[in-house]
């Protein structure tokens, strides 16, 4: 990259999430590649206990990563209960995710979430109610959490929300092709999904805690990387596990190596169960260290989190002040 | 910086933890410290100075132990040493876990401590060092109040002086008094010199918990003044971790005092990569492995071993790892290495690596830049490197990782192992079967699989080879504190009579000569004499080969070479014991006339009791488990008894058939292989029993036996660097010389120091005391997980 670029994206960081990678168009499937795949569960346990004791962010630095975080959450809402109304006002935060003076005292410019996740009939309602914010409307899609319902159907999802306004689509893969070893299939579905998806940029949940082992993510990674996936994220936040350290430490190394063996950055969703300021830290840490900072961007990096904005602002507030916050000083979403 | 520049940075800014607290502490105490003697500190004398590694700045002044301090303090452990013992392990373990709990409520300050006084991160010792401290004196509260039912039959030592490195000064410090304490000993610890501030608080931690006077005494200084805790006269038991080298000068120095020694040297250690395994993982175990502690770790995995296939995606990833490691102020909680505890060792290290370039290693270091001021070195990688090469054989003690590669499993114990250390290994592997034969291949007191340096006080930790002897946790750490209580009973063996022998040139004239016996075959001396066996009125009743150095070389070389016997299993060699009882059995009368004939009295009891040891070792062959630890990870850490290999037994003239039986039958049982020298006054009775071994399957090589003057072949067996242990129950004047000779390879020695057991009763000549002298403990740790 070069320095005109990166200060383009600098200056561009603070107000919105743009892609400048050239998408990953994926490769042949290699199964000898899948086979070779190894991920020991106890080592893998290690390094991730021992990160968040390994780094420690302190002071202004621990505000501006915060900050950073929040352009990194893909704020979401996917409730059987929501409404017009509701999905609203999660827009209306997502614009404005931290209140003005704390901004202000920060020194810091507007910031905004990296985008709003919603389900398919809420669309509309986000994409008019974020227009000219440049923040990207993501949908979950293809029989979202399960991912059961018939294939042609779940395809024909994809398409209609890309026709009415999603910039992005969360797709959930079938995991009994996981669990039975079944590669190819789970190749060739990726690879439909994507080209469902046109445009607009692909998330392949591997909805990790119902993959049994962490061979299988990292296998499940690799194959939904080469069939073409923008993004491979863990779980579809219903899962009994979802998001977690070791997955995320497995999930990040293929997409190193993935991108050590194609050139093509993947991104990374971790989803579910972040929901304080100190896990998104160590985050943050995890894939500094473990990817560089490269991807430490909205359009190679998303927290699928639906608290942990409010805790954020509170620590920022404390940042600012030097008194705790407590929740009702911030607006909701 | 703003908020908004780090925001676009999103590096990581600085993190310290506050050393105000740690330097009250010093300050309060005038930043002068004195030694702690009989509960209460002395007054600072002889000053020395203890500096911030990453600073360079002074920390304290500290005493330097002189003779009289020294003194004080061994005399203030005896006094204390009698009454600690007697009020029994039920009280002893409230004291230390008073100890844990007082540990625990101190960590902080302990953490920050040792970050300043050593320079390793404060991440290391608050999430390690301290925790694993807390952690022994809790475990061995526990052994405290087991002992009685656990250890029957056992007292303690006595006085441990115990010397300690300055790479974990505390936890150093914990893995030796612990168990000290547990077993009821008192000790007279010196800390390192670089390192004293830890134990210094631990010493007022000892004052707080209300431990008695002289219980604990700790003499700071030089390593001077560790020779003269460890030349002590009033020292029962020595205890040093450190360097191969000092280790040598205190086996030398305790040679022939009846001090009990357990010494933790150096390492080079290996790190095994198998194609199958999880690189990844594999790359991040390196971490722990060579850069914690800046590699000053004498486990360090530092000899990495890659399976070709795999090498240079391996390197790769190595090298982008070591980019990412942070390096710098030690008290910063974002740091991966902090300084070298001393410029001293820095040198040494850039010296070494030096000579690794020079000799054709390819060198990369990371690419963070190391603080200007401050004791820093790079954490390093040498790939292209050669055993030949000295980086691949000598310890670097720093954060230098040399590589080499393998092409099969068996190549890969082949470079494992070839080395004079044997401390610890890692293998990985996603291949159990694989990881399960690497495993006791491994010449190594540690090994573990798909992990690295991961300690705890129940597993026990310690050397094979030039790494040492002794175990340091578990229940076979314990033993090293604990002494046979029968012991102090034994009065002195008789000297022998024949210690010159007349030369009777061969063939001779009386019945029958009996040879040596060499890898399963009678063999004539090299030296073409034989030697006249008297009866008590110095009569000749036969004569035996008078052996020299060559029949030595030719016995341990068979002995080397019967390396089957140690996988034979134990049922088979149960079989092969009961087949030697047997056919002895037949032949109990002949024995028992021969015996006669030599000693004049009557020995029918003698015969029987050697056949009944014999049964006794043929049950004990396939019985002496090992263990599973409760170690606190999930997974296991076995612990298994492996035989030691070459052993080389000097037998007594007491009950001389009886007393070779019982020191030569535990040694096969678990398969060591031996070479034995009989009797000095009464060989015959060891050479009749070729003929019983020859009608018993035993395999060729596993028992030598060889007569002659057995001080002068004692001599040669304890210098010879193929003999992995040495037994010595022959005459007291000979027992310094094989302690001294012993340092040529660090031989395993156990003297008797020419005191006589009674070889009829049981207590004191047969069973686990023994089987522990002819095995080591190799504990293998297995997390698992899937």
């Amino acid at each position: 990259m070069t320095a005109k670029t990166t200060s383009a994206v600098e200056t561009s960081l603070a107000h919105l999430p743009q892609v400048h990678e050239p998408r990953n168009p994926g490769t042949a499937l290699d199964l000898d590649r899948i086979a070779s795949l190894q991920a020991n569960t106890s080592a893998i346990e290690r390094r991730a206990a021992t990160l968040p004791g390994r780094r420690s962010v302190k002071k202004e630095y621990q505000a501006a990563w915060l900050l950073r975080a929040i352009t990194l959450i893909d704020l979401t809402t996917l409730s059987g209960d929501d409404t017009e109304g509701r999905v609203s006002r999660l827009c209306a935060k997502a614009a404005h995710p931290v209140r003005d003076d704390i901004l202000k005292a920060l020194g810091m410019d507007p910031i905004t979430t990296g985008a709003v996740c919603v389900y398919h009939e809420m669309i509309p309602t986000a994409v008019a109610a974020l227009q000219g914010t440049g923040i990207p409307v993501a949908a979950v899609s293809t029989g979202f959490p399960a991912g059961l319902s018939p294939f042609h159907l779940r395809l024909a999802e994809i398409e209609e929300s890309v026709k009415i306004g999603a910039k992005e689509i969360d797709i959930v893969i079938s995991r009994r092709h996981v669990l039975t070893q079944n590669w190819q299939a789970l190749y060739d579905e990726m690879k439909a999904f994507r080209a469902a998806c046109g445009e607009a940029h692909i998330k392949a949940i591997l909805a990790t805690g119902e993959l049994g082992t962490l061979r299988n993510v990292a296998r499940a990674s690799w194959v939904c990387m080469m069939a073409g996936a923008d993004f491979i994220k863990t779980s579809t936040g219903k899962e009994s596990v979802n998001a977690t350290l070791p997955v995320s430490l497995t999930m990040i190394r293929a997409i190193r190596a993935y991108h050590e063996s194609t050139g093509y950055r993947v991104g990374y969703k971790p989803a579910g169960g972040i929901s304080k300021a100190k896990d998104a830290v160590t985050y943050l840490t995890l894939i500094k260290d473990e990817l560089g900072d490269r991807w430490l961007r909205p359009d190679l990096f998303r927290f699928g989190a639906s608290s942990l904005l409010g805790d954020i602002e509170r620590q920022l507030e404390h940042h600012v002040t030097g008194r705790y916050s407590a929740a009702n000083r911030h607006p909701i979403g | 910086m703003t908020v908004l520049e780090a925001f676009k940075s999103m590096d990581y800014g600085l993190a310290p933890e506050s050393d105000a607290e740690a330097l009250a502490w010093i300050a309060g105490r005038n930043a002068k410290f004195g030694h702690f003697i009989n509960g209460e500190f002395t007054e600072p004398r002889k000053l020395f100075q203890t500096c911030n590694p990453a600073t360079a700045k002074v920390l304290a002044q500290v005493s330097a132990g002189a003779k009289k301090d020294v003194d004080a303090a061994v005399e203030a452990a005896n006094a204390a040493q009698p009454s600690w013992e007697a009020m029994g392990g039920s009280a002893r373990s409230r004291y230390l876990y008073a100890l844990a709990r007082l540990v625990q409520k101190n960590s902080r300050l302990l953490s920050v401590l040792e970050t300043l006084d050593n320079g390793k991160s404060i991440r290391e010792t608050r999430d390690i060092d301290i925790p694993l401290v807390a952690r022994h004196f809790y475990y061995h509260a526990g052994w405290a109040r087991l002992l009685k039912s656990e250890f029957p039959g056992y007292e303690a030592a006595g006085v441990a002086g115990q010397i300690i490195p300055w790479n974990f000064p505390l936890l150093m410090l914990a893995w030796k008094v612990a168990p000290a304490l547990a077993a009821g000993n008192t000790v007279v610890l010196k800390p390192a010199e670089y390192t004293p501030l830890t134990s210094l608080c631990f010493a007022e931690i000892c004052q707080q918990a209300g431990l008695p006077k002289g219980v604990v005494n700790i003499v700071t200084g030089a390593g001077d003044t560790g020779a003269l805790v460890a030349g002590h006269k009033k020292i029962d038991k020595v205890a040093f971790t450190g360097s191969s080298t000092v280790g040598r000068i205190i086996r030398q120095q305790t040679a022939g005092k009846g001090k009990k020694l357990t010494l933790e040297l150096g390492g080079k250690s290996p790190f095994i990569v198998f194609e199958d395994a999880d690189i990844d993982g594999a790359v991040e175990g390196l971490v722990d492995a060579i850069w914690f502690n800046q590699g000053q770790v004498c486990c360090a995995g530092s000899r990495l071993l890659m399976q070709e296939s795999i090498a240079e995606q391996m390197l790769q990833k190595i090298k982008v790892r070591m980019d990412k490691l942070r390096v710098g102020n030690p008290m910063d909680k974002s740091i991966d290495m902090g300084a070298i505890v001393d410029p001293v060792q820095k040198q040494r290290i850039a010296e070494l690596v030096d000579v690794g370039v020079k000799e054709g290693a390819e060198i990369y270091q990371c690419a963070a830049s190391l603080p200007t001021d401050g004791c820093y070195y790079p954490p390093t990688l040498l790939s292209s490197v050669e055993p030949a090469m000295r980086v691949a054989q000598e310890e670097i003690f720093g954060p230098v990782l040399v590589a080499m590669t393998f092409r099969t499993p068996a190549e890969a114990v082949e470079l494992a192992n070839n080395t004079r250390y044997g401390l610890a290994a890692s293998v990985w592997t996603e291949n159990i079967n694989l990881s399960l034969d690497i495993a006791p291949q491994v010449k190594a007191g540690i090994v573990w699989i798909n992990s690295t340096n991961l300690f705890d006080a129940a597993a026990g930790f310690g050397g094979y080879r030039e790494s040492g002897y002794g175990r340091e946790g578990g229940r076979e750490g314990m033993f090293e504190y604990l002494k046979p209580s029968f012991l102090k009973t034994l009065t002195a063996a008789k000297p022998s009579k024949t210690s010159a022998f007349t030369k009777v040139s061969a063939p001779n004239s009386v019945d029958r000569t009996r040879k040596l016996y060499v890898g399963g075959k009678q063999a004539r001396p090299d030296g073409g004499y034989d030697r006249a066996v008297l009866d008590p009125s110095g009569k000749t009743v036969g004569q035996v080969g008078e052996g020299n150095r060559k029949d030595i070389r030719n016995a341990v070389e068979a002995a080397s070479n019967a390396k089957s016997w140690a996988t034979t299993t134990g049922h088979a060699r149960a079989q092969i014991l009961y087949y030697i009882a047997e056919n002895l059995s037949a032949r109990a009368s002949e024995f028992a006339a021969t015996l006669k004939s030599m000693t004049g009295d009557s020995h029918t009891k003698e015969v029987d009791t050697s056949i009944d040891r014999l049964f006794c070792y043929g049950a004990w062959a396939d019985k002496f488990d090992g263990a599973v630890h409760q170690v606190p990870i999930r997974g296991v850490a076995l612990a298994m008894n492996e035989p030691i290999g070459v052993i080389g037994i000097a037998c007594p003239n007491e009950a001389p058939l009886l007393s070779f039986i019982s020191l030569v039958a535990p040694a096969i049982a678990l398969g060591n292989r031996v070479v034995a020298l009989p009797s000095q006054d009464h060989p015959l009775a060891a050479t009749d029993f070729y003929q019983v071994l020859e009608t018993s399957d035993l395999p060729g090589g596993v028992l030598n036996i060889v007569t002659g003057d057995q001080d002068l072949l004692t001599k040669t067996l304890s210098e010879h660097a193929g003999v992995d242990a040495l037994w010595h129950f022959g005459s007291a004047n000979s027992a310094e010389a094989v302690e001294l000779a012993s340092i040529i390879n660090l031989k395993q020695t156990w003297v008797a120091g020419g005191k006589a057991r009674n070889w009829f009763d049981e207590a004191q000549s047969e069973g686990r005391e023994f089987l522990r002298h002819a095995s080591q403990v190799k504990n293998i740790w297995v997390p698992y997980g899937e």
